[in-house]
C-alpha cells in the first residue's frame, strides 16, 4: 500500500481530519496529522481492516527550536499482518504545547508519553498518570528542549528534608504506642 | 477466637538490590507473599545521551551510543550507523564484505548478550554454576572484541560509512575455534536447566504473557516469540542481507519465564549458525567501509606520506562530514527485540535529535501486569527473564 | 576508629596493629552497587579467569550493612545520588569506597545535566580506577592498592 493510497483511505475515513503526505528515505512512509483528530486517526489506524496497524514501535518528539511550529510528536507504527511501517507526526505550536493520548488505543504508549512530558514539557490530555518518568520528582524544566543547558554545574541534592517536626515525632510515637496496647 | 487484624505490606525494592539488573525501584505490596501491586521507578541511571549527542559530531556519536544498551553495543552502533547511511544514501553501495562482517559481528554481539543473561538469570534462581560457565565462554568473545578493536566491552568498530580498518591477522582462527567450541557449552548450560525439576517448578506458569498482551504493550523480541508472535525484524524487514542467510526464528507459545528461556537458548543455537555462515563468506583482506574520501578516513600508512591523504584526515576529524537535512529510523533486531536510532538531521555536521527506540523500557513497563498475583520469588524470576538493560531504559 | 587517643605514642600496639591491619586488607566483601557497564567488567572480575576471591573478597553482600567496601562501578545520575549516600552511611566502619570506571571518578564521557561529576563529591573515596570500563585487571590492581592503603593505615 503506498502513501497516496494511505492517505487516501485516512482521509475518507476520517474527514474532519488534515492529512498529508511527506517525503521520506527510509522504510516508513511519512504523514502529518492535525493535532485535533489524532485519536480518531490513530483509532483508524488500529482498527481499519487493511491498515491494522497494532504494534506502536515508538513515540517521540523533536524540538525544531526557533521553527514554529516547535515540536514534532512522532509516532512510529507497525503493521505486523500486512509488513507495513508508518511515521505519523503531529506539529505542535511552542506556546502551551498539548495533545491528546493514545494510551487508550496502544497501552505501551503509557510511558512513552510519560518520557516526553518528562524531557520535552508537552502535556497528553487524559493520561490516566502524568509524573515525571526519568527525571527526580523535584526537577524543574525539561531538559530536551534546545534552550535548556547541556551542562549545570551544581552540587547534587544528596540529603532531603526532613518530613515531619520534631513535636510530630514524638506524638507520633506516642501514637503507636498507645496502639499496640 | 479473636479476629486476626491483617494488613498489606508495602516493601521497597531496590534501586540498590542485587537481583534488579542494575538500579530499577520497585514499591511492592503485600499480603503475606503475595504480590498485590506493583510500581516501578526507573530514571536513576538516567544519563542524558540523547542531549549530549547533539553536541557531538556525527561519528563522536558512536562510543556514547554504545553505552546505551550496555550488552548489545555493537548492534546499537550497527543501528545508528545504519540510520544515519540512510539518510547520506550510501547504504545502497556499501560493499558486501562489510554487510558480511556487520552481520557476524552482530550475531556475536547476540550470544554475548544472552550469555550475560543466562548467568545472571541462573544465578539470581539459585544456579550460580551457570554464571562462572557463561562468563568463561563470555571471555573468548571479549577476547574477540579485543582483537579488532583493542577494546573488551565497547570496540566502536562500527563507524558509518562501514568499519573502523580492515580485520586483523588471526580473526577467522579466533572465530572459528569459538564456533566449534560453542555448541558443546551450549549443551552442558542445557544440561543443567533445562530438565532441572527446581528450575521447572520455578520458571513454569511464572510471568505469563498473552500473544495481545506482547503485541499491545509493544514488547517484541525474544518477550513476544515467546508467546507466539513470530515477528523477527531480520525476517519481516530484512537489512544488511539477511534474507540470503539460512536460519530460523524460534517462538514458543506458552510465554512463560520458562518458554523465554527456551526461546533464547535457541537464538543463540541460530546465531551460530549465522556466523559460521558468515565467516564462511569472508576474505581475510578486503575492502572495510565506502570509497567515499568525506566520510571514510584514509589508511594511516598514506596519511603519513601523501599530502592529500593529510588534509583529508584532517578535515573528517577536525570537522567532520554533513549529513543532508531529514529523518530516518532503520528498524534492526537487537537481542532485546526491535532496535533503532530515530535521527534527525539539519543539515549540518552535528545530529540535530537522536532518539533510541528502547525494549527495555516497554519490558519495565509490561512488568507491572507480569508480576501482580505471583509470589516475592517470582519477581526475581521473571525480571531475569524480560531481560531489561537499564541503561538502555533510562538512557 | 582508634584503640588509644591520638596523642600517645603507639607502642604497645605494634603487632596488634600489624595482626588487624592484616585482617582488615585480607577479607574486604564488596556490597554489590553495580549501576552501568562497569557493572558487567565487576561481574567479570569475579568470575572464574580474574577471580577476586583470591584477593580476599570472597562474596558480595547484598546487604550494606555486612560489607566492607563499596566499589562505585558505573555512572551517578542526580536522581540516583541521595540513595548512594543513603547505602554509604548504612556501612558501619571500617569502610572503603572505590570509585571504578570514569564517570564514577569524574563525570566521565558524560558532562551533561544529569550525571554527577565525579562520586567524590557524594562519598569519600578512597582509591579512583580509570577506565571506561576498566579492565579487570585494573580492578584488580585497584583492589591491591587499597589493601597496601589498609596496611599502612594507624590504627591509633
Amino acid at each position: 500500500m503506498d502513501a497516496d493510497r494511505l492517505i487516501a483511505s485516512l482521509q475518507q475515513a476520517v474527514p474532519a481530519a488534515t492529512v498529508e503526505g511527506a517525503p521520506s528515505v527510509d522504510l516508513q512512509t511519512t504523514i502529518y496529522v492535525s493535532r485535533d483528530e489524532l485519536v480518531s486517526v490513530a483509532r483508524v489506524l488500529r482498527d481499519g481492516p487493511d491498515l491494522r496497524f497494532s504494534f506502536l514501535a515508538e513515540l517521540t518528539a523533536a524540538d525544531y527550536w526557533p521553527r514554529e511550529p516547535r515540536f514534532e510528536v512522532v509516532y512510529v507504527l507497525v503493521s505486523l499482518e500486512h509488513k507495513l511501517r508508518l511515521r505519523m507526526k503531529v506539529r505542535l505550536p511552542g506556546h502551551d504545547p498539548h495533545l491528546a493520548t493514545v494510551s487508550g488505543i496502544w497501552p505501551a504508549a503509557n510511558w512513552l508519553e510519560r518520557e516526553v512530558w518528562d524531557l520535552f514539557g508537552i502535556a497528553f490530555d487524559g493520561h490516566p498518570d502524568p509524573r515525571r518518568l526519568l527525571m527526580p520528582e523535584d526537577w524543574e524544566g525539561s531538559p530536551l528542549r534546545k534552550d535548556s543547558p547541556v551542562q549545570i554545574r551544581r552540587p547534587p541534592h544528596v540529603t532531603s528534608d526532613l518530613q515531619v517536626t520534631a513535636e510530630e515525632f514524638k506524638q507520633n510515637v506516642q501514637r503507636d504506642r498507645l496502639a499496640r496496647e | 477466637m479473636p479476629e486476626i487484624r491483617t494488613e498489606t505490606m508495602t516493601v521497597n525494592m531496590g534501586p540498590q538490590h542485587p537481583s534488579t539488573h542494575g538500579v530499577l525501584r520497585l514499591v511492592l505490596e503485600l499480603d503475606g507473599e503475595t504480590i498485590l501491586s506493583a510500581s516501578p521507578t526507573i530514571g536513576y541511571l538516567h544519563t542524558g545521551i540523547e542531549k549530549t549527542c547533539e553536541q557531538k559530531k556525527w561519528q563522536q556519536v558512536i562510543p556514547l551510543v554504545e553505552r546505551m544498551d550496555y550488552l548489545s553495543a555493537q548492534s546499537n552502533s550497527m543501528a545508528f550507523c545504519m540510520s544515519v547511511e540512510r539518510l547520506l544514501g550510501v547504504d545502497a553501495v556499501m560493499p558486501e564484505r562489510v554487510k558480511n562482517i556487520r552481520i557476524l559481528l552482530a550475531e556475536l554481539q547476540r550470544i554475548n548478550s544472552h550469555l550475560v543473561w543466562l548467568g545472571t538469570h541462573g544465578m539470581e534462581l539459585g544456579a550460580v554454576s551457570v554464571m562462572l560457565y557463561c562468563f568463561r565462554e563470555r571471555e573468548i568473545l571479549l577476547n574477540i572484541n579485543e582483537l579488532i578493536a583493542g577494546f573488551r566491552l565497547f570496540p566502536s568498530y562500527m563507524r558509518v560509512g562501514g568499519l573502523r580498518e580492515d580485520l586483523p591477522r588471526g580473526f577467522h582462527d579466533a572465530v572459528q575455534a569459538f564456533l566449534d567450541r560453542m555448541p558443546g557449552k551450549l549443551d552442558e548450560y542445557e544440561d543443567l536447566l533445562t530438565k532441572n525439576a527446581i528450575y521447572l517448578k520455578r520458571t513454569q506458569g511464572v510471568g505469563v504473557v498473552s500473544k495481545d498482551t506482547a503485541v499491545a504493550m509493544s514488547l517484541l523480541g525474544p518477550i513476544a516469540r515467546a508467546a507466539g508472535v513470530d515477528y523477527d525484524v531480520r525476517k519481516v524487514f530484512p537489512y544488511l542481507g539477511y534474507e540470503t542467510y539460512d536460519f530460523d526464528v524460534p517462538t514458543q507459545t506458552a510465554g512463560d519465564v520458562y518458554a523465554r528461556y527456551q526461546v533464547r537458548v535457541a537464538e543463540m543455537r541460530e546465531s551460530l549458525k549465522i556466523c559460521r555462515q558468515a565467516l564462511g563468506r569472508i576474505t581475510p583482506r578486503g575492502e572495510y567501509a565506502i570509497a567515499d574520501p568525506k566520510i571514510t578516513p584514509p589508511p594511516k600508512d598514506r596519511v603519513y606520506t601523501e599530502m592529500e591523504a593529510l588534509i583529508q584526515h584532517f578535515l573528517i576529524y577536525s570537522q567532520g562530514f554533513t549529513v543532508p537535512a531529514g529523518e530516518a529510523y532503520v528498524p534492526v533486531e537487537g537481542p532485546r527485540g526491535e532496535q533503532g536510532f530515530y535521527v534527525v538531521s539539519d543539515g549540518t555536521n552535528r545530529p540535530w535529535r537522536i532518539k533510541s527506540r528502547a525494549p527495555s523500557l516497554l519490558a519495565c513497563q509490561a512488568l507491572e501486569t507480569l508480576i501482580v498475583g505471583g509470589l516475592i520469588a517470582d519477581v526475581i524470576a521473571v525480571i531475569g527473564s524480560i531481560d531489561v538493560v537499564m541503561g538502555d531504559v533510562d538512557r | 576508629m582508634g584503640l588509644e587517643s591520638e596523642y600517645e605514642i603507639p607502642v604497645l600496639t605494634t603487632t596488634v596493629e600489624k595482626m588487624v591491619q592484616w585482617a582488615r586488607r585480607s577479607s574486604i566483601w564488596p556490597v554489590t552497587f553495580g549501576l552501568a557497564c562497569c557493572a558487567i567488567e565487576m561481574m567479570a572480575m569475579s568470575c572464574s579467569r580474574y577471580d577476586i576471591a583470591r584477593f580476599g573478597a570472597e562474596v558480595f553482600r547484598g546487604s550494606p550493612r555486612q560489607s566492607d567496601l563499596m566499589i562505585v562501578a558505573g555512572r551517578l545520575s542526580r536522581k540516583m545520588a541521595p540513595a548512594l549516600r543513603r547505602i554509604y552511611d548504612q556501612m558501619p566502619e571500617p569502610k572503603w569506597v572505590i570509585s571504578m570506571g570514569a564517570c564514577a571518578s569524574i563525570g566521565g564521557v558524560f558532562d551533561n545535566y544529569a550525571i554527577v561529576q565525579g562520586v567524590d563529591q557524594v562519598v569519600p573515596v578512597d582509591v579512583y580506577v580509570p577506565g571506561c570500563p576498566p579492565r579487570p585487571e585494573s580492578l584488580i590492581y585497584g583492589i591491591v592498592q587499597l589493601q597496601r592503603k589498609i596496611a599502612e593505615q594507624r590504627l591509633a
